[in-house]
């Protein structure tokens, strides 16, 4: 009995020896680019761009994080991505105080909360750290530079115009939103409710829910309301994990075909549910290129080509040369719509 | 004797022997789960320095404590709620409440901030003492009363203010939050009211009537309350104190990042629960020290700093510390392993207790021999 107690204690205590040498040595593979140590932009020659999106494991930023590494090895430097696991709107500032620590060149940042790191991010810029939002933008004196995925009239506009085609223009709705402080959703059904008022007046929007971007919510909200609302005719979910969770639910429930559902969406998550008729059309634009456009500003603003001031204009690879508006702003172009006839043709 | 067997209290295998006393007091503070974590976070904290880039820079440790900070003050009262066999999930949903009350306040009711600030904490004193009340003198079990509360604070946060957050803070404050205490120093100012609150703690827990009460509770509410601890207003003082000190970390938090939103700090209670629980605070109450919990809290930081240092993503930082807590409950089991081998040495004679030291089997030291072998053999 004694010795059987005394050989687990020594396997414990191997093993806890292993764990502390294998979390010790998971720091140290990466020792090389050490050269930011004492401070940024000591050259041309090392241009390290950060991508920092709202959270991980989220295919829409897996997508533009993959264009903006493309567009970094194209024109030669170190990409890196880091970012929380939740969208919370605290959660990015360690990520933004550890880029300011090792002196990255650019930061490139979708944004939880548009007050809540602005104080981060300035000490970032304080130490010569280049801020270009994408996605979702801060407020403006927070960052050098916001790339626009798309004008926010554009896409609330874009998705009315979806619904009110998909459900005759008349009838109840609603919206399943991400969390309800994300800063663009909100902008989004405001402006929806606008254009709902102004131009469809026989369609109500009988309630907003958020799914917090987090999947099992979004599915029990969707369940929920349609529980609530009977007559519901409509669905906009205007962020992809929303949709996709709607569609899920959707595709397995009576109200299949009879409840439309659009909003925004990637072509890989919806593709099944375009097909099995759950959902017509949807609207994104590519956030590939949103990634690939957001990393071609932060090179131009690194090499002091442009300071983000309103008719600055840059190279952006494959894209062409675009031109800061007003605010600081890039916008990368308007929304797109996929539907059964073209989704076939995208991949992310 | 075997009325002695059937107590719940024996099969304890956290709780103190009368060998815990047998040995020199070095020992006891050196082989300690306390000190494995200390030693641990001064390895660690040595190695990242020579080994993570950046890691020495001059604002390494000044985030570090920015950061640690709402989990330090929390950790303080929440430690002693654990050690009484409680818990409080709901601290997180206070920070937030605090944080949207002291936004409310100050935009709406037009506020000053310090006093926004104290309306604030003294909200949180309530909903502190409303967990109290139900789990002391209601007698409700704190683990379902504060999962209610969790939600229940964190829904009337996000209720107050909806989708919109509270932004227009004035920057003299914002500015205090992040201040350092002399310019230059890692020390930011928010360590001052946490050195105090330590001091303040150290001295309850660990120097007072009040605090041997707190750990007799974990060890045995029924004996402690025979031996003359009030045992339900003991426990309704600590969630008040939780909840006061959550709310003071909402009002850090909500100056630091300058807005409050009712889903601030979601999710800390579990960073919380995790630090202490790392410090070596039994979850079964009884046991844990405040300097233990103090270091569990600055280890969970220092590994997370280096770790995004290296360019790590948050969900690998969540598998080292998931397993750095892991281990180090399975240490608690094999440092009392290596206490009882070292103690016992090469004879292999057993730790002495008070029963046998004098050899006298009176009534009372009959019981006493009882209940410890009892736990000897448990192990």
């Amino acid at each position: 009995m004694r010795f059987q107690i005394r050989r687990s204690t020594r396997s414990a205590a191997v093993a806890l020896v292993a764990g502390l040498a294998l979390a010790a040595c998971g720091g140290g593979d990466d020792g090389g680019d050490g050269g930011a140590t004492n401070g940024a932009g000591s050259g041309g020659d090392a241009v390290s761009i950060t991508f920092l999106p709202k959270n991980l494991g989220n295919p829409y930023f897996d997508t533009s994080d993959a264009g903006g590494k493309k567009a970094i090895e194209e024109f030669g430097g170190t990409y890196a991505e880091v970012g929380p696991d939740a969208g919370s709107p605290d959660a990015q500032v360690p990520f933004i105080n550890t880029a300011a620590q090792q002196g990255v060149s650019a930061l490139v940042v979708s944004a939880n909360d548009p007050t809540a790191i602005c104080d981060a991010l300035n000490e970032a810029r304080d130490a010569d750290v280049k801020v270009v939002t994408f996605d979702s933008d801060t407020n403006a004196d927070c960052r050098d530079l916001y790339v626009n995925q798309a004008s926010t009239e554009g896409i609330a506009k874009a998705q009315v115009d979806l619904i009110a085609e998909q459900i005759g223009d008349a009838g109840e709705i609603a919206i399943l939103s991400a969390s309800a402080n994300a800063t663009n959703q909100n902008a989004w059904i405001e402006l929806m409710k606008e254009e709902l008022g102004a131009s469809h007046p026989n369609i109500t929007l009988v309630d907003t829910v958020y799914g917090d971007d987090d999947d099992q919510t979004s599915f029990d909200k969707t369940a929920a309301l349609l529980q609530a609302h009977p007559n519901l005719k409509g669905i906009v979910s205007p962020t992809t994990v929303g949709i996709a969770a709607a569609a899920r639910y959707l595709s397995t429930s009576a109200a299949k075909g009879t409840v439309a559902l659009t909003g925004l969406g990637t072509p890989n998550q919806l593709r099944e549910y375009v097909r099995n008729g759950t959902v017509t059309a949807f609207a994104l634009w590519n956030p590939g290129d949103l990634g690939y456009l957001a990393a071609y500003a932060a090179k131009a603003l690194i090499d002091g080509t442009i300071t983000g001031k309103d008719g600055d204009s840059f190279d952006a690879g494959d894209l062409g040369t675009f031109t800061v508006g007003a605010d600081g702003e890039v916008l990368l172009g308007d929304p797109f719509t996929f539907d059964a006839d073209n989704i076939d043709q995208f991949d992310f | 004797m075997s009325a002695m067997l059937s107590r719940p209290t024996a099969e304890r295998p956290a709780g103190p022997t009368y060998a815990d006393h047998s040995r020199p007091l070095w020992r006891r503070a050196l082989v300690s789960r306390e000190f494995a974590v200390i030693a641990l976070l001064a390895v660690v904290f040595a190695w990242s320095q020579g080994n993570v880039d950046n890691f020495d820079g001059p604002l390494t440790l000044y985030y570090l404590f920015l950061d640690t900070a709402p989990i330090l003050l929390i950790a303080l009262p929440l430690t002693m709620i654990i050690i009484t066999g409680e818990i409080d999930l709901s601290v997180a949903s206070v920070v937030g409440l605090a944080s949207v009350a002291m936004g409310v306040l100050h935009q709406d009711l037009g506020l000053s901030i310090p006093l926004a600030a104290l309306l604030a904490i003294g909200l949180g004193a309530v909903a502190g003492a409303f967990n109290g009340l139900l789990v002391a003198y209601v007698g409700l079990p704190s683990l379902a009363v504060t999962i209610g509360t969790l939600a229940l604070y964190r829904g009337l946060a996000v209720g107050l203010l909806g989708t919109t957050a509270v932004t227009e803070f004035p920057e003299r404050w914002t500015d205090l939050a992040k201040a350092r205490i002399v310019d230059g120093s890692p020390y930011p100012v928010i360590l001052i009211p946490f050195l105090v609150l330590l001091v303040g703690f150290v001295l309850l827990l660990h120097f007072s009537p009040f605090g041997r009460g707190v750990y007799e509770i974990g060890q045995n509410a029924e004996a402690a309350r025979f031996t003359g601890v009030n045992v339900a207003r003991t426990k309704f003082w600590l969630f008040v104190l939780a909840g006061a000190i959550s709310a003071f970390a909402g009002v850090y938090y909500t100056l630091r990042y300058g807005s409050a939103r009712g889903d601030n700090a979601t999710g800390l209670e579990l960073q919380v629960i995790a630090a202490v629980l790392l410090g070596g605070v039994s979850i079964f109450g009884g046991r844990g020290a405040l300097h233990g919990v103090v270091a569990g809290v600055l280890l969970i930081g220092v590994v997370s700093s280096a770790m995004r240092l290296e360019n790590h993503t948050a969900n690998v930082i969540s598998i080292v510390i998931g397993v750095l807590l892991v281990l180090s409950v399975i240490s608690t089991r094999l440092l009392a392993w290596v206490s009882a081998l070292v103690s016992r040495g090469p004879g292999g004679r057993p730790p002495l207790r008070i029963g046998r030291r004098r050899a006298a089997v009176g009534t009372n030291g009959t019981s006493t021999t009882g209940t410890t072998t009892t736990s000897t053999t448990e192990r």
